[in-house]
């Protein structure tokens, strides 16, 4: 049994400790916003906070995770109201959505460590992958995110 | 189990900013009023049916709004489309629309009231428009009568707005939430006449998507997120070899894994069914070492088929379009172009990888599954589960991502056939390597052209053969019984330039490999071979690749809008440093027209860069251009992916590519600039959105890279050419 802190709550996992973050996470936690795009942390859709730093959930077994701090996107804010939330909205990135979890997950992560960024530097720094193509508005939202923030 | 079954449903409450004046401007929009999506599957103890006024609307006491959306969202958006359509004729309160995925459970036991429910074609709101604005006009003049009925006043003195009817003389008014139950009796002697476009005063504002909301906090259910009680889990190999069998498979070696439950084998497929979670039964699967039958398909490389495939360009083909007289024209002229232009065969590759959740009883089947065609799906199922249509539930979710893959139901069989054997609620997903080798692809396809230009330089004569394979064949679908298969000569047969002699001419060539419909179907792969011929007669007639084309297009106003407008705002003929060149490029798909122009940098080293794509897109109608603009950008970034990387090789008979590690995606930093502009004609067709802008965009960086470079792509992937030259 490990035991996994997942958005402030404790949660015991009957699970072997090889298994990816992601699975207890969808299968065990029951939080199904985190998705399952390559397994392999291509894609970055299954991208959460461990201890604040954005991770792919899919390469990070919950062996490692005693006393972490977990935070998915069920977690990131109470009621959607987080500026990158906000800035997507506002943008409406999303088409289908699937990978949308990870790219706010990987933005809200990102602007901690840039809060002004560039377009180079938000070349180098979301690397998700966006089958549908959102990337023009997902671009706009990062900024707009970052203004969001300073306000 | 089955009440609560029944009950059990996805709220996707979507809340949407509640005017178009949301966008564009510098604030984030409050979430002020909501419009909902719910999916809750109809049945006869859905506690919305009391406040129907039909099997489309639902109006609450509240005035909340329940629209029923008949087809599948999957990010093109239509699921905001179509109840704006509604909503146009209803004179309701968008702010209190919602909603949900209509029945195809309720479709099957009503004549097939919602049907087709297939979202394909970019036919989605083209397809509807009509019927939508019916039925929002049957309802509207329905609560107007029951409220005139109340008043006993005539129906003609009564308006209705923002869902409130008013009797005009005495200044009355009732609420629709007040007058639902009478509107629900009353039987219109004919029904109303619906508006035509000139009379929009809804449709054609930019409207935030209703399914946003639930998209960024995680709370959007797709098929792979259905959870169920006592629900295991599966993880399937199917033969690698498209067409083979499972001889034997060794299941000693799972022995003590944990969670392992059983080893399912298929015909074709072997299973491995773990409770606790999915990746138990993914490393189970890893461990297995399945036998399998492959017959001579297995033998079967890439090269192999390329060269089959430009052998059979000498063949006997069948003809398409025939314009003129290509022979004589071609008699004798001194100026001949030839060229041989390759495409080849791509997976579909949506984020979501396959998958469906199935609970198999002795009278009912539920299924949880995102699909693209609801009703077709649900007619599998019955069949693969031997039950009646009646007797399968298929609650439709999100869809992660469909450009055509997801209307086969191949993933939904494969779950109903291991329930049959595990006896439990069974949850299925394919792992990303078993989703990209077991699609149904792309065609492979080989065109080879021949032209002359006359004394102007521009083409007199051209003639286009195509050597593909059949996506009908592949459907089980029936091949026309006159001419090619439509989608073997898309963008070719079609192409709006007046060559007075043309010809068009395909040979279906089928391989062990099933292939499908992949977004723009045909139009996809053909007018990258066609743009790029075009320009390099254009190149060696000395023209300039935008004037050649408005030359062809004369005469045709719609199709030189969309061109003059992409040359136009995307800088066509100005100065570019060495290395960077633009490339333009023009189709028609789906009734709609696209023209792009891309930038592109070629380093010296041949690394290339798409730095700015300009679309225009002439849809004819526009109900949401907001949406419209966005598939138009994600086309362009879909097509982009596969000009540039986009490959299945094949190897033995096995797809080679598997995860994205091998089968390459464009991100962020490789996306170009985008910019949109709509240009809609108006007309008596309405043209499609979700396909139109992807054809142009592979031929526009390939003319851009010649322009830049001086070589010419005959062979996608872009980044399988060498584009290297010397930067002195």
């Amino acid at each position: 049994m490990i035991t996994l802190t997942v958005n402030g709550t404790q949660h015991d996992i009957d699970l072997e400790p090889d298994t990816p973050l992601l699975w207890a996470l969808r299968d065990a936690v029951g939080l199904t916003g985190t998705k399952f795009g390559c397994g392999i942390a291509q894609c970055g859709a299954c991208t959460v906070h461990i201890n604040g730093r954005a991770m792919r959930s899919c390469s990070v077994p919950i062996g490692t995770l005693a006393g972490a701090s977990i935070v998915t996107i069920e977690g990131l804010s109470p009621d959607a109201q987080h500026p990158v939330q906000q800035a997507w909205l506002a943008e409406d990135v999303p088409q289908c959505g699937y990978c949308q979890s990870g790219q706010i997950m990987a933005t809200v992560s990102f602007l901690k460590q840039y809060p002004n960024p560039t377009d180079a530097e938000i070349d180098a720094g979301i690397t998700n992958i966006c089958r549908c193509g959102t990337y023009e508005r997902l671009r706009r939202a990062i900024h707009r995110a970052a203004d969001l923030m300073k306000a | 189990m089955n009440a609560h079954l029944t009950r059990r449903h996805f709220i996707l409450t979507a809340t949407s900013a509640a005017g178009g004046l949301m966008i564009g401007i510098g604030a984030a929009p409050a979430i002020a009023e909501a419009a909902t999506v719910v999916a809750q599957p109809w049945n006869e103890d859905n506690a919305y049916a009391a406040n129907e006024i039909d099997a489309w609307i639902a109006i609450d006491p509240d005035d909340s709004i329940l629209i029923r959306y008949p087809r599948s969202e999957m990010g093109q958006g239509s699921m905001t489309a179509l109840p704006m359509i509604v909503t146009e004729e209803l004179h309701c309160d968008w702010s209190k629309v919602r909603v949900e995925y209509a029945s195809a459970n309720r479709n099957v036991r009503k004549n097939n009231l919602y049907s087709p429910m297939r979202s394909a074609g970019s036919r989605t709101v083209r397809g509807t428009q009509k019927k939508m604005q019916q039925v929002g006009a049957s309802g509207r003049e329905r609560l107007i009568a029951a409220a005139a009925a109340r008043w006993n006043v005539p129906a003609s003195e009564c308006t209705a707005a923002l869902s409130v009817v008013t009797h005009g003389p005495s200044g009355q008014t009732l609420r629709y939430g007040e007058l639902a139950a009478d509107a629900a009796k009353i039987k219109l002697a004919a029904e109303p006449a619906i508006k035509t476009p000139d009379q929009f005063t809804f449709i054609g504002k930019p409207m935030p998507r209703i399914d946003v909301a639930r998209k960024i906090d995680g709370s959007a259910k797709f098929g792979i997120d259905a959870q169920l009680p006592d629900m295991v889990f599966a993880a399937i190999n199917a033969c690698p070899v498209a067409g083979g069998k499972l001889k034997n498979v060794d299941e000693s070696v799972l022995a003590g894994a944990p969670g392992v439950l059983q080893v399912v084998r298929l015909d074709n497929a072997v299973a491995v069914v773990a409770a606790g979670s999915y990746w138990r039964a993914k490393q189970a699967l890893a461990r297995l070492q399945p036998e399998w039958d492959v017959g001579a398909a297995g033998s079967v490389d890439s090269d192999q088929l390329s060269q089959a495939f430009h052998a059979a360009l000498s063949e006997p083909m069948v003809t398409a379009r025939n314009d003129g007289d290509v022979d004589q024209a071609m008699s004798g002229t001194a100026k001949t172009f030839e060229a041989v232009y390759e495409t080849p065969y791509l997976s579909h590759s949506p984020m979501e990888p396959m998958n469906a959740t199935v609970h198999l009883q002795p009278d009912r089947l539920d299924v949880w599954v995102g699909t693209q065609a609801a009703d077709e799906a649900t007619e599998a199922a019955a069949k693969a589960a031997g039950l009646e249509p009646e007797q399968v539930y298929l609650h439709n979710c999100f869809v992660g991502g469909g450009f055509g893959r997801r209307d086969a139901s191949d993933e939904i069989i494969q779950a109903i056939a291991i329930a049959k054997v595990v006896q439990k609620p069974v949850k299925l997903v394919w792992t990303r390597e078993e989703d990209t080798r077991q699609d149904k692809f792309r065609p492979h396809a080989v065109v080879g052209f021949k032209a002359v230009a006359g004394s102007d330089g521009l083409p007199a004569a051209w003639s286009m053969r195509v050597v593909t394979s059949s996506i009908i064949a592949s459907t089980g679908g029936k091949p026309p019984a006159k001419g090619p298969e439509p989608q073997a000569v898309a963008g070719l047969a079609d192409n709006g330039y007046n060559v007075p002699n043309t010809r068009v001419e395909a040979l279906i060539k089928n391989t062990h490999l099933p292939v499908w419909y992949w977004r723009a179907p045909g139009q996809n792969q053909h007018v990258f071979a066609l743009e790029s011929f075009l320009d390099e007669i254009a190149s060696a007639s000395g023209l300039d690749p935008y004037q050649v084309r408005r030359k062809l297009l004369e005469g045709k106003p719609d199709w030189l809008k969309v061109l003059d407008t992409a040359a136009d705002k995307g800088d066509w003929g100005k100065p570019l440093p060495r290395g960077t060149a633009r490339g333009i490029a023009i189709c028609k798909d789906d009734d709609s027209l696209c023209a792009q122009v891309a930038e592109v940098t070629v380093r010296p080293s041949g690394e290339v860069k798409v730095n700015r794509v300009t679309i225009a897109l002439d849809t004819r109608y526009m109900v949401n251009p907001l949406t419209i603009a966005e598939q138009a950008e994600g086309s362009v970034i879909f097509g982009l992916t596969a000009a540039l990387y986009g490959k299945i090789a094949i190897k033995g008979g096995v797809p080679v590519q598997g995860n994205f590690d091998t089968y390459r995606m464009v991100r962020l930093a490789e996306a170009p600039k985008i910019d949109v502009h709509l240009v809609p004609s108006g007309g008596k067709v309405w043209g499609g959105a979700g396909e139109a802008a992807l054809p142009p965009i592979a031929g526009a960086v390939a003319n851009a890279i010649f322009a830049a470079t001086g070589k010419r792509i005959r062979t996608l992937p872009i980044i399988d050419n060498d584009l290297s030259y010397s930067a002195v």
